[in-house]
């Protein structure tokens, strides 16, 4: 087992039908480092990311967190819309996890709650529904529920879906932030290129199934592969 | 023609040994959740408490209306003194447990399939399962339990308000002898009846709400389209389905206790 790698992925593979979507990727996340995965759409992002939290069954492949084969017992998932319960409140989807899967008394559970509420600046949202608040404070809602039961990696899915220029840096702003706040590591698939690589240690470019590269942003400005030039940099086809 | 119907039975037979399989898990993930006794008297409001008007209200006029149409059936045969053995008899054996199974599911096993369909499409059933918490546990394994303790409590209310019912058409209305109404009741009426009333709605608390919970939490597969639609979609197969499910649960039911 390797020391400083955390998260291990061996030969996944995915396939829907005839579509295969992961051909036997491997993968290696550095512990506390922040890896997006880049991609045309419907080329099996968000898949992969599914595969790794174990909601989807991989037809092949191993996961491995500290050499534990299968199962994130520290992970926590963040979702493209969030996925807050809509009937409780600010309070009670964050306490949520605590609730129901560990045996804490109630007042521990506020305490816990009441520290990342203030943390993550939602004080004045403590007791409002998902419906009342907007949408930037919903993703610190959903990264509060993330966050409450201390994961050492934090999955993220499009988290800036549907967000304009501004609220989308302040996503990618709270990300980083609270990353080295808490010390987390990241996985998010993106679309915002180049945006993200202000935030990003390493990019994982997703082609036909296959990691067609992996580095850090400046490997990939310094040695662009030919293929991934008009993803970066795309051009109108036809000009008015 | 043989291809189109043997399809479909091999989908009829996976789909039953899918519902099998939820119903399974369902019971055994009650156990390991937190917090059981909240969720299971949240549950009993929402399928009981909510549904306590609609069945006293359809209860009262089924047994008015069956009191009026036993009474002209038994007129015929100059034996409207039976009427009140007739009603009992008809509320507590079937109409009682069938009908009150049947408001339950309009009521709030469409909102139960809905609610769980929507969640799907949410990604909330997914957003459990990365947060450890089994979903068929939070979701679906306390509403199975309320609905254990819900259906036979509401089915005894109905059969309650139906003979009610069936007393103010037969006897305040149509004027046939309050003290026969009820000695034909009490001579007729056994013990095992109300028991075999109660195992009715027992057995359909349990197959209705697995059914409509069932088909909210896989619409995702089950519904045709994707989406709100989707969810519109499973929502009526779960009452029409639960619906044909309680009149063939009762058959069977029926035939083995009537034989006994």
């Amino acid at each position: 087992m390797s020391i400083n790698k955390i998260l291990q992925v061996r030969g996944m593979s995915k396939r829907f039908g005839d579509l295969v979507v992961l051909d036997n990727i491997d993968i290696d996340i550095p512990i506390g480092s922040h890896t997006t995965v880049i991609g045309k759409s419907g080329i099996g992002k968000s898949v992969l990311l599914k595969c790794m939290a174990g909601l989807l069954e991989p037809d092949a492949g191993i996961v491995e967190i500290d050499g534990k084969k299968g199962s994130f017992p520290h992970c926590s998932y963040m979702f493209q819309q969030n996925a807050l319960f809509d009937s409780f409140n600010v309070f009670e989807n964050i306490a949520l996890p605590l609730r129901e899967t560990q045996t804490l008394k109630r007042e521990e559970i506020r305490e816990k709650v009441e520290q990342i509420i203030e943390k993550l600046d939602l004080n004045s949202a403590t007791y409002k529904y998902p419906a009342e608040i907007s949408g930037g404070m919903k993703k610190r809602v959903a990264l509060a529920r993330a966050l409450i039961t201390n994961p050492e990696i934090i999955l993220f899915d499009e988290p800036t879906t549907g967000l304009d220029p501004l609220r989308k840096y302040g996503v990618f702003d709270m990300i980083s932030t609270y990353r080295k706040k808490f010390g987390f590591t990241v996985l998010m698939v993106s679309h915002d290129v180049p945006e993200v690589f202000e935030i990003t240690d390493q990019i994982a470019w997703l082609e036909g199934g296959k990691i067609a590269f992996w580095g850090t942003p400046d490997e990939l400005y310094a040695d662009t592969p030919a293929p991934l030039k008009p993803f970066l940099n795309p051009k109108l086809e036809t000009s008015l | 023609m043989i291809y189109k119907l043997g399809n479909n039975g091999i989908k009829l037979i996976s789909e039953l040994g899918e519902l099998t399989l939820f119903a399974l898990s369902s019971i055994k993930s009650f156990l390991p959740q937190n917090h059981r006794l909240e969720k299971i008297v949240r549950a009993i409001y929402e399928i009981g408490v909510r549904c306590v008007p609609i069945t006293l209200i359809v209860g009262l006029f089924t047994g008015l209306v069956l009191g009026l149409q036993l009474f002209y059936v038994l007129t015929k045969f100059s034996s409207e003194s039976l009427l009140g053995q007739a009603v009992a008899l008809s509320i507590i054996l079937e109409i009682g447990p069938v009908f009150t199974a049947i408001m339950i599911v309009g009521q709030a096993g469409s909102a139960l399939s809905a609610e769980i369909g929507i969640q799907r499409n949410a990604e909330q059933i997914d957003a459990l399962s990365t947060m450890k918490i089994n979903p068929i546990g939070f979701l679906v394994s306390p509403r199975v339990l309320a609905a254990l303790i819900c259906f036979p409590i509401l089915t005894a209310a109905f059969n309650i308000i139906g003979i009610w019912g069936g007393y103010l058409s037969g006897v305040a209305m149509l004027g046939v002898d309050s003290g026969a109404y009820w000695t034909r009741i009490f001579e007729s009426v056994s013990g095992q009846n109300v028991a075999d009333s109660m195992l009715k709605a027992f057995v359909f608390g349990f197959l209705t709400t697995l059914v409509c919970a069932f088909q909210g939490y896989y619409t995702h597969i089950k519904a045709s389209v994707p989406g709100s639609r989707g969810v519109s979609e499973t929502t009526t197969r779960a009452v029409v389905i639960s619906s044909i499910v309680i009149l063939a649960a009762d058959f069977v039911l029926t035939s083995f206790l009537l034989v006994r």
